[in-house]
């Protein structure tokens, strides 16, 4: 146990000590590296907590994926010769929101009566009706459906509001430059070696997310980021946004989602209910459906606005 | 045995910390960037080795050992592809000057 204890206080320390390097770091492209590692510090400390779903979804998104974006963002600045260290002012005020962001929810848990309010039995004795193992996936796709919806809604939105970035006449065209292919480039092995691999590791973490840490968001994390990989060996090139059927890809998860949920008033009387015995296939056929839309949504993200004429 | 297979983690877990640590002293003292790669790669390769080996020993479950295995030859593959990236640019860049 005190072992336990040494490790979450070297743990916090760590976070913190990332933390504060991710706000001091002298170039944008040092703070986005530094939000990285404090990413992967975090995803330890959820280990620690008994989380590995919120472990594993931070470690995919919150460090890598935002990470990336990050690393692009500022390499484009970068280009632009538009980085510039922001003044103290400005950075004085995002310390002060930032410590503002994270003692709301100290002083809330602090503030918990001993013992604290739980609804954890209540979720674990309506789990058989599911016909899931994991409690996480039952709240995420059974109790608390409506929000992995609007989520999922939202991650949509953030895709429009990257491409609408894009001037008109690009509007359509293809993301990001042509990568160049290199075979002498060692990048150029990793992406053709690398994904068969990491495609079957995010399938089994969609499939294993029934009963065991894993499910949708993890799983189409790991598959956008092998498409990530071999676009940037310039072994594929993203496809124009114009595309009918890339289109649809990026709609069918929650368009699926939100078909089932309307379908829940007629056939077990309410919006997102399961008909009883039903409950596991559905959620299953809308976690493979939402991996596939959550992958194409998270490698066009990356991939940023349309930088290329559309095809004709 | 399994006092045995316990002292033998220690050991393999142990020597692979160690590994981590010379990487990481490598890594801040060494002068230029293909030298620091060399002690970053050493402490990824073997240092990671020795712990997944360390902690092989404490499961019997196959899977389990497979899934430990495949984590290491992930992140040799990953480790040393980067390793190679990073050294052809920093080669590039002392080209250039």
């Amino acid at each position: 146990m005190t072992i336990g204890l040494l490790l979450d206080f070297f743990l916090v320390i760590l976070a913190l000590a990332a933390g504060w390097w991710t706000i001091g770091a002298k170039d944008s492209f040092g703070a986005a590296v530094a939000f990285v590692a404090y990413g992967l510090v975090l995803a330890l400390i959820w280990v620690r907590i008994a989380a590995p779903d919120v472990a594993l979804t931070e470690a995919a998104i919150g460090s890598g994926l935002t990470g990336g974006m990050l690393i692009a963002a500022s390499t484009r600045l970068e280009s632009a010769r538009q980085a510039t260290r922001a003044g103290s002012v400005t950075r004085r005020l995002a310390i002060a929101l930032s410590a503002l962001v994270a003692a709301a929810p100290a002083l809330a848990v602090l503030g918990l009566p001993d013992p604290p309010p739980s609804l954890a039995t209540a979720a674990m004795a309506a789990l058989p009706s599911t016909g899931l193992g994991n409690p996480v996936t039952g709240v995420l796709l059974a109790y608390r459906a409506v929000d992995t919806l609007l989520e999922k809604v939202v991650l949509i939105l953030a895709l429009l509001g990257t491409w609408s970035l894009a001037p008109d006449r690009l509007w359509g065209g293809l993301p990001g430059r042509k990568e160049r292919r290199n075979a002498a480039s060692p990048l150029t092995l990793l992406g053709q070696v690398l994904p068969p691999i990491g495609i079957v590791i995010g399938l089994h973490i969609l499939w294993v997310g029934a009963d065991e840490p894993g499910g949708a968001f993890q799983g189409g994390t790991i598959l956008a980021a092998m498409g990530m990989l071999a676009v940037m060996a310039g072994l594929v090139d993203v496809p124009a946004t114009s595309r009918r059927w890339l289109r649809l890809l990026v709609v069918a998860g929650p368009g699926l989602f939100l078909i089932v949920g309307l379908a829940g008033f007629v056939i077990a009387g309410g919006f997102l209910a399961y008909p009883a015995g039903f409950a596991k296939p559905l959620i299953l056929v809308v976690e493979v459906v939402l991996t596939l839309s959550v992958a194409a949504i998270l490698l066009l993200l990356l991939a940023g606005p349309p930088e290329r004429e559309p095809p004709r | 045995m399994s006092l045995v297979r316990d002292i033998l983690t220690v050991l393999s877990v142990t020597a692979g910390a160690f590994f981590f640590l010379a990487g990481t002293v490598g890594l801040l003292r060494f002068p230029d960037t293909l030298t620091r790669l060399h002690a970053l790669t050493k402490a990824d390769n073997l240092g990671l080795g020795l712990v997944v080996l360390g902690l092989a020993l404490q499961t019997s479950s196959g899977p389990a050992v497979l899934k430990l295995a495949v984590v290491w030859l992930l992140a040799l593959f990953s480790g040393a592809t980067v390793a190679q990236l990073i050294a052809q640019r920093a080669r590039d860049d002392r080209l250039r000057e």
